[in-house]
């Protein structure tokens, strides 16, 4: 277990009429080697969950845990959690400053006061990580494109090593080619360095594409945590939420009850395409 | 810390002073400031005083608001009645120490140098209480308005505070937000000497600037697709027009300040300075 | 529908041998690079239709849209909307009124710091008195539904409002067309849905020409007319069912389709004999009943 979080809540402006409770007594394991994607509307408490996480927003109550010790402790490094713990903003593009992208890429490593060496060591391979093309490590990170803007802020992250890398929402605003590749890419990350990805998005099929364990929050308090195949079945539910679940969950179950002999439990297109084919040959086998 | 600042916001209440003309309240503001210079002696003060919270208690706004809005510029005021009260020269020295001498009448100096001050952020804090950013632009706008007569694009300047008043709080936000993003890739805005912090600025900065002049360019383009080709020919949808309250704001302004002229002519000789 | 010089009907949106050039420019004004953002294209909408424009970034589709209201001119060729040439310097406040844009980031278009403020703000630029901007607001507002709202802050509405704001404030214009470029991309998906819902209610009950720039394939269903872009040229154009019956050519443009569309898709490359270009879910479950019944037949 790397994180835990144990009865945590966050309530601003406690006492005054415009009290908000962003988060209400959350319990969550994160374990080691996990692909989690965190799904909410907006205003679900999300975003506020994920700043705790590596300490930039401290709790109201309860605790976090970073390998067993309690991160709200005095002698805490709170740097070295959020080397260990990386996360990537909403339009991450909107932090690069450096005069060259190799450069921005550096300023993490940098501040955790490692060698020259590390530092560019670091810097490389996690520009290569990303996939970022080799000509453009010396141009300014404003001359890129979209895609490849966001790919060099999530390398300025990933050069910190962290061990779980928070990204929200990754894929805001790029095309379907960008998300594609920023996709790809987390997902190397995850099966090749064995990092633990915390995945925050809108996006039901991209969840249900990557994800083994879906967390689902509503009003500030976690409604579902389980693997997308069962958190989607409770597709009314999430409806009911500002949610859904992807098409495909729909499709099945609307083939369901026009009479198809179909389980309703399929979250990806080809798992669909399989069932239905197989519904399909089964039928014809009765016949 | 910003978030802290009270002078200068609105507080939305529904008062005769709210419902004011923003041009009445502009010009009564700066009626009353030159008063405060025009006062010399404790009647005109003392008028001043009763003036004011008459307006406050009209205008509906708490008064524990008003006086937050002094925090911030506690310590000017501090300083300054501190250093009348002990570089005035004067005949009655209560004390004396190397150049620093208290006397009555630095002391006097001093009181009324801090009742004017208090007395003048309070005043104007009130215009900004009980007047929207907007009308405020529209009323600078419209009372400038003569200056156009000699090439100063009074139009352009009220857009220009308008659209700033509407990013000010977007840009705190995302101030906020790049902060954060810094600091989980290790940066740190708050120890080390001078030199460290300034330059631990620069992350925050440079992507501050840089969107700040991405969303200039994005309203600017996105003004020109709504056909705004600055002030000529333009029509108001909240066009000021004064109102039968209006006017007699004006009069009252006006017998205000013939009031304080008085005072200073009458009562020269009582506590002056 | 507009009678050209020479007699032809045109539509309200029409571009001939349509050219734009990025030029950019090094310190001594020499020019150091042209980047070719839209390649002669020719392109025909019509009153009341509902575009949709699709293609990755850098495909010129943001390019092609900005002509559309007159805040680019084209190098070459030219563009007429509602018959006025773009490029006719008196025209620009009229083509203007006559298609007005909403852009993608709901932050960086609205002017006002009040709701209603905001919706007049075009108005109030073209001279329109008084009382006919507050009828025209208060009628734009209802249209999107935003009238409750009216005498709020921007900055406290979720983006979904935010940008129906925006929309609003095109509407009270009066525009016969509204180009959209991208106006969901930083939404999520309750603001979407809210956003589309206004755009095809302002077409069908309104009459409103849309033409809309997306990444989501999902809006654009039920769109009349799909134009797909890349390298600066139309390269697909049709109604939906059409564009979406060729999967294959889609992904090599790097687009997207709706799952359903993929299914369906999957299934027939599995050998199923499901009809090209499915769109919706009904489709699919009246294909699969098709087959179902066919099956029992023999």
């Amino acid at each position: 277990m790397i994180l835990k979080v144990e009865n945590v809540s966050q309530i601003y402006g406690a006492g005054t009429p415009t009290e908000t409770i962003a988060l209400k007594n959350i319990n969550l394991e994160i374990n080691e080697g996990e692909f989690i994607a965190l799904i909410g509307h907006t205003g679900s408490g999300k975003s506020t969950l994920v700043q705790h996480l590596n300490g930039l927003i401290k709790a109201t109550e309860g605790k976090i845990y970073y390998r067993g010790r309690c991160i709200y402790d005095d002698d805490f490094n709170m740097k070295e959690l959020r080397s260990h713990v990386g996360l990537v903003f909403q339009y991450p593009e909107h932090q690069l400053f450096e005069e060259d992208v190799f450069k921005d890429v550096c300023f993490g490593p940098k501040n955790l006061g490692l060698s020259k060496e590390e530092i560019e060591k670091r810097a490389y391979a996690a520009l290569k990580a990303v996939g970022l093309d080799e000509s453009f490590y010396k141009s300014s990170p404003f001359e890129l494109s979209g895609g490849q803007k966001r790919r060099a802020a999530i390398a300025g992250v990933l050069a910190m090593e962290p061990e779980v890398l928070i990204l929200d929402e990754p894929t805001a605003g790029l095309d379907p080619l960008g998300r594609d590749e920023i996709l790809d890419c987390i997902y190397k990350m995850y099966k090749e360095k064995g990092i633990t990805i915390i995945l925050v998005s809108h996006s039901m099929e991209d969840v249900a594409k990557y994800a083994d364990r879906l967390i689902v929050m509503n009003k500030g308090e976690i409604a579902f945590d389980d693997t997308p195949h069962r958190v989607f079945k409770h597709y009314k539910e999430l409806e009911k939420m500002g949610l859904a679940a992807p098409q495909v969950t729909y499709i099945m179950n609307r083939l369901k009850n026009e009479g198809f002999a179909v389980d309703t439990d399929m979250i990806t297109v080809d798992e669909a395409a399989d069932a239905i084919m197989n519904m399909m040959k089964l039928e014809k086998i009765n016949d | 810390m910003i978030r802290e600042i009270t002078f200068g916001q609105y507080y939305a209440a529904d008062s005769p002073i709210h419902r004011l003309d923003p041009r009445i309240k502009l010009f009564g503001t700066l009626i009353y400031i030159i008063s405060l210079f025009v006062a010399n002696n404790i009647v005109s003060y003392a008028v001043a005083a009763l003036f004011l919270g008459i307006i406050i208690i009209i205008s509906t706004v708490p008064v524990k608001f008003i006086l937050k809005g002094l925090k911030p510029i506690l310590f000017i005021l501090l300083f300054s009645v501190a250093f009348n009260a002990v570089l005035t020269n004067g005949e009655h020295v209560l004390a004396k120490w190397g150049v620093f001498v208290i006397s009555t009448e630095g002391l006097i100096r001093a009181a009324y140098m801090g009742a004017r001050l208090i007395m003048l952020i309070m005043g104007s804090s009130l215009m900004t209480y009980t007047t929207t950013p907007n009308e405020l632009t529209d009323g600078l706008e419209k009372s400038l308005g003569f200056l156009r007569k000699i090439n100063i694009p009074v139009h352009e300047m009220a857009m220009m505070m308008s659209i700033a008043l509407r990013f000010i709080p977007i840009l705190i936000e995302e101030t906020d937000k790049i902060m954060k993003a810094q600091m989980a890739r290790g940066a740190d805005f708050e120890n080390g000497n001078i030199i460290h912090r300034v330059k631990s600025m620069v992350p925050l900065l440079i992507p501050l600037f840089v969107s700040a002049f991405r969303r200039a360019s994005d309203l600017a383009m996105a003004m020109e697709a709504r056909c705004y080709h600055g002030g000529e020919g333009r029509t108001k949808m909240k066009p000021l027009q004064y109102k039968r309250a209006d006017y007699t704001g004006y009069i009252i302004v006006l017998v205000y300040f013939a009031v304080i002229i008085a005072t200073r002519i009458l009562f020269k000789n009582v506590l002056h300075f | 529908m507009n009678t050209f010089k020479n007699g032809c009907i045109m539509g309200i949106i029409k571009t001939s041998r349509l050219l734009y050039n990025y030029i950019k420019r090094d310190e001594e004004d020499n020019i150091e690079e042209v980047k070719r953002a839209v390649d002669y294209v020719d392109i025909d909408i019509k009153e009341g239709e509902f575009v949709a424009i699709l293609g990755h970034n850098g495909s010129g589709k943001s390019t092609l849209a900005k002509h559309m209201n007159a805040l680019l001119l084209p190098t070459e060729g030219t563009i007429w909307i509602d018959g006025r040439d773009s490029s006719v310097s008196e025209n620009l406040l009229e083509i203007r009124k006559c298609a007005g844009m909403v852009f993608q980031n709901p932050d960086n278009q609205i002017i006002g710091t009040v709701v209603e403020e905001d919706v007049g703000f075009g108005l109030e630029n073209i001279g329109v008195p008084t009382e006919q901007i507050w009828k025209n607001v208060n009628e734009s507002l209802d249209m999107v539904g935003m009238n409750e709202y009216r005498k709020k802050s921007p900055n406290k509405l979720s983006g979904g409002q935010k940008q129906r704001v925006a929309i609003a404030g095109v509407v009270a214009m009066r525009p016969k067309c509204i180009v959209l470029d991208e106006p969901t991309a930083m939404l999520d998906p309750s603001g979407r849905k809210e956003v589309i819902s206004t755009i095809k209610k302002l077409n069908r009950e309104d009459n409103i020409t849309i033409i809309l720039i997306t990444h989501y394939m999902e809006e654009v269903i039920e769109a009349d007319r799909i134009i797909v872009m890349d390298e600066g040229n139309v390269v697909m154009e049709g109604v939906p069912s059409e564009i979406f019956s060729k999967v294959e050519k889609l992904k090599s443009l790097r687009l997207d389709v709706p799952q359903v569309t993929e299914l369906a898709y999957e299934l027939r490359k599995r050998g199923l004999p499901v009809k090209a270009g499915v769109l919706t879910i009904d489709e699919l479950t009246d294909e699969l009943k098709k087959i179902k019944a066919a099956g029992e037949h023999k």
